[in-house]
C-alpha cells in the first residue's frame, strides 16, 4: 500500500499513570481508536482513528483521556492551512467528493455577534419578569387582514366574526427542527417529541416519516413532506399539528438527501415505506414543483387532504433571491415560510456545497420581513428562522429583526450530548444520536435527552424574558420586527442597510 | 425494601459499574489506587451479561425467599432485619459454594484468593450503591 499522507486530525492523551486498562474507551468508541492489549493489560490509541467526538474522555473514570487538536506544524501559509491539505490528501486518494454532517463551520461572519440589543433607563421602565407577567407565547399561521366584530345591541357584547385561520400555539418562540428518524435515532426522535410536549412547542418529523409509537405526540409534530415524500400517506399527514413542505435546506441548498441503504433498518424502512436496505434517494428538487403555481398546487393538494385545520408551510435555504422568492411562497398560500440560513446543519452533505452555498440567516430574515411588509402581505405569512442558533440572545434578535420563531437542531442536539463531530454520516455517532446501531442508539436514554432539552429551553426563556424585561416589553409580541431595538457594531454601511438597523450609538 | 432496578434498554455495557464496585469494595476505594496497587484486586459484586447489542448489569436481587439462605450450612449467609438486604458473614462462609449452586440468578461468585464467596452488599450502608451512582445512561435505578 502506497504512504497515506492524511495526517489525524486529533491526537489522544492517555495518562499512563491514571490510566486503569478498564477499557470503558474501548467498548464506547465506534471508530475503534482504542486498543487492549491483553498480554501487557494495557490500552492504547490509533490517532489516526479518533474523531474528536469526546466520549471516551466524558466516560473515562479517572480522567486519564484528553483529546487535543492533532499538533500538525507546517511552514505558516494563510492560504495553505493543515485544514486544506488534508482536503486534498484525502481526495488525492479517494477521487472522492468530501462528506460531512453539521453546520458550515467556517468563518463568515455570525452577524448575532455585532448586534446589540436595547434596554430601558430612566424615561422608560424596565419590567422584572420574576415579578411582572411576561409573555412568551407565539402563534405561527396565516394572521387576518382586519378583524370583524359583530355587537349585539341589546346585552352590549362583542363577537368575532372573522374566521381565524389555523394557528400553532408556542408557549415559547423556539421549536426543534426537522430532522428525520434515520437521520436521528429513535430514541433522539422520542426525546424531541417528548421534550416539545412538555414545553408546549413543535418538534418536526423531517423527511424520515412518523414511527407509529411517535403517533401519540401528534399534537406537537410538524411532519414534513419533502421531495422523496417518504413515509407520506393521510394518516401521517393528518397526525401533525402543521405540515412543512422541504424544498431546501440550509446547509446543502440545491441538493437532496441520501440516506444510505445500511442505516435503511426494518423499523425505518416501515416508517418511511421504502423497501429494507435500499438507499433512500431524497432528489434535489421536487419533481412536480417548477414554478411558485406548482407550489401553490402542492399546498392546496395537503390542505385539502387535511380539510383546512392545520397551516401549510414551506421551507427554503437562505439563497441570494430569498426576498422574492418567501413572497412567491406567502402568494402562493403558505401559512408560514421556513428560512434555513447557511449555518443550518445535516446529517450528510458534500463538504463544499455546506460551506459555500446559502447566504446568513440574519440577513436573510431581515430581507425576507422587510420585503413582506413592502409588499403589505407580512400578516399573511409566519416567519420561522433556522440555521444555526446557539444561544437565547440569537433568537430574541431574531424576533427583533422580524422573525416569528426559530427552529433549533444543532443546539437540540448539544443538549443531548453531540459534540459536533460532523462525522453524522458514518451513522457512528458515539453519542447515540445520529446513528441507527442498536449498540450504539441505546446510549442516548430519552429520559435524560428529554429531561436535557427541556431544561436548555426553560433556560433559554427565562433569559428571553430577562432581555425583554431589561426592554420594557411585557410580550414578545411587541418586540417582533422592532428593530428599534437592535445596534450594530463593526459592520458595515450595506450590511446595516440590509439589516435595516441603525449603528451602535445613533439614537431614535 | 430499596431494590436496584435494571432498565436494560439503556445499558450502554461500557462496564462503569463493575468498576466502580471494585473501587467500592477495595481497601482504599479510590479507583486508581484499586487497581494500580491493591492486589489481589477485590472482585465486582455484580455480573454484566452481554449478548449482541442487549447487555444489563445484574445484582444479588435480595429475594424475598432467598433459597441461599436456606442453602448455606453455617449461617453466613444471612437476612439484615433493618434493610432486608441479604448479607454474608465472611467470617462464617467455608467456601462450600452452596449458595451458589442455589442462586438462580448466577450472582454469587467464588472469591478463589480468600476461599469464600462474594457478593452485592448493596454497598453496605452507602445511600446509592455504588453501581447505580455511577452509571451514565441511568440504566440502574435504586428506589
Amino acid at each position: 500500500m502506497p504512504l497515506s499522507t492524511i495526517f489525524p486530525e486529533f491526537k489522544i492523551i492517555r495518562d499512563k499513570e491514571k490510566c486503569i486498562a478498564c477499557q470503558v474507551c474501548v467498548r464506547q468508541c465506534a471508530f475503534e481508536a482504542h486498543i487492549y492489549d491483553p498480554e501487557k493489560d494495557e490500552v492504547y490509541s490509533d490517532d489516526s482513528k479518533c474523531v474528536g467526538c469526546h466520549r471516551c474522555e466524558a466516560l473515562c473514570p479517572t480522567d486519564a483521556l484528553n483529546i487535543i487538536k492533532y499538533p500538525f506544524d507546517i511552514k505558516d501559509n494563510k492560504n495553505w492551512t493543515p485544514g486544506i491539505l488534508n482536503d486534498i490528501y484525502r481526495q488525492a486518494e479517494s477521487g472522492a467528493i468530501i462528506l460531512t454532517g453539521m453546520g458550515c463551520d467556517k468563518d463568515y461572519p455570525i452577524y448575532w455577534d455585532r448586534i446589540l440589543l436595547n434596554a430601558s433607563q430612566v424615561t422608560n421602565p424596565s419590567i422584572d419578569p420574576l415579578r411582572e407577567p411576561m409573555e412568551l407565547r407565539t402563534f405561527i399561521g396565516r394572521k387576518p387582514r382586519y378583524v370583524e366584530v359583530e355587537r349585539s345591541q341589546e346585552r352590549d357584547t362583542v363577537k368575532v366574526k372573522t374566521q381565524l385561520p389555523p394557528q400553532l400555539r408556542l408557549e415559547t418562540p423556539i421549536m426543534f427542527s426537522a430532522m428525520s428518524y434515520g437521520s436521528i435515532s429513535f430514541n433522539a426522535c422520542q426525546a424531541l417529541a417528548r421534550a416539545a410536549e412538555e414545553i408546549g412547542t413543535y418538534y418536526n418529523t423531517g423527511e424520515g416519516g412518523l414511527h407509529p409509537d411517535l403517533y401519540k405526540f401528534g399534537a406537537n409534530t410538524i411532519v414534513q413532506v419533502a421531495s422523496g415524500r417518504f413515509g407520506v400517506h393521510p394518516d401521517y399527514l393528518n397526525a401533525g399539528a402543521a405540515i412543512e413542505i422541504k424544498i431546501g435546506q440550509g446547509a446543502k441548498p440545491g441538493i437532496g438527501g441520501h440516506l444510505p441503504g445500511e442505516k435503511v433498518t426494518e423499523e425505518i424502512s416501515r416508517t418511511r415505506m421504502i423497501p429494507t436496505g435500499t438507499d433512500a434517494l431524497s432528489p434535489a428538487p421536487h419533481h412536480d414543483i417548477y414554478s411558485i403555481e406548482d407550489l401553490r398546487q402542492l399546498i392546496y393538494a395537503l390542505k385539502e387532504a387535511t380539510e383546512y385545520k392545520k397551516p401549510v408551510g414551506v421551507k427554503i435555504a437562505a439563497v441570494h433571491n430569498v426576498a422574492a422568492i418567501a413572497t412567491g411562497i406567502a402568494r402562493a398560500g403558505a401559512d408560514f415560510i421556513t428560512i434555513d440560513g447557511l449555518r443550518g446543519g445535516t446529517g450528510a452533505a458534500p463538504q463544499v456545497i455546506r460551506d459555500n452555498v446559502g447566504i446568513p440567516i440574519e440577513l436573510a430574515i431581515a430581507v425576507v420581513d422587510s420585503r413582506l411588509r413592502e409588499e403589505g402581505i407580512r400578516e399573511e405569512v409566519s416567519l420561522i428562522a433556522a440555521g444555526g442558533f446557539r444561544k437565547s440572545s440569537d433568537v430574541i434578535k431574531a424576533i427583533a429583526l422580524g422573525a416569528d420563531a426559530v427552529y433549533i437542531g444543532t443546539a437540540a442536539l448539544a443538549a443531548m450530548g453531540c459534540h459536533v463531530c460532523q462525522k453524522c454520516y458514518t451513522g457512528k455517532c458515539n453519542w447515540g444520536i445520529a446513528t441507527q446501531d442498536p449498540y450504539l442508539s441505546k446510549r442516548l436514554n430519552p429520559n435524560i435527552a428529554a429531561r436535557r432539552l427541556v431544561n436548555l429551553i426553560n433556560a433559554w426563556s427565562k433569559e428571553l424574558k430577562e432581555m425583554l424585561g431589561g426592554m420594557g416589553i411585557n410580550a414578545i409580541e411587541s418586540l417582533r420586527g422592532n428593530r428599534e431595538h437592535l445596534r450594530g457594531v463593526g459592520l458595515e454601511e450595506w450590511e446595516l442597510r440590509l439589516l435595516g438597523i441603525k449603528p451602535a450609538g445613533e439614537g431614535w | 425494601m430499596k431494590r436496584i432496578y435494571i432498565h436494560e434498554e439503556y445499558c450502554i455495557g461500557c462496564r462503569l459499574c463493575e468498576i466502580h464496585c471494585i473501587a467500592q469494595h477495595s481497601r482504599s476505594k479510590k479507583l486508581i489506587k484499586a487497581f494500580k496497587e491493591e492486589f489481589p484486586r477485590p472482585l465486582p459484586r455484580l455480573v454484566v451479561e452481554e449478548s449482541g447489542y442487549i447487555s444489563f448489569a445484574l445484582q444479588c436481587r435480595h429475594c424475598e425467599d432467598a433459597p441461599c439462605l436456606s442453602a448455606c450450612l453455617t449461617g453466613a449467609m444471612y437476612r439484615d432485619e433493618k434493610t432486608k438486604a441479604v448479607l454474608h458473614d465472611k467470617d462464617k462462609c467455608v467456601g462450600c459454594w452452596m449458595c451458589i449452586m442455589v442462586c438462580p440468578f448466577g450472582v454469587i461468585k467464588r472469591d478463589e484468593n480468600n476461599k469464600i464467596v462474594s457478593k452485592c452488599d448493596l454497598c453496605n450502608g452507602e445511600e446509592v450503591p455504588a453501581c447505580v451512582a455511577n452509571c451514565p445512561n441511568e440504566a440502574l435505578e435504586y428506589r
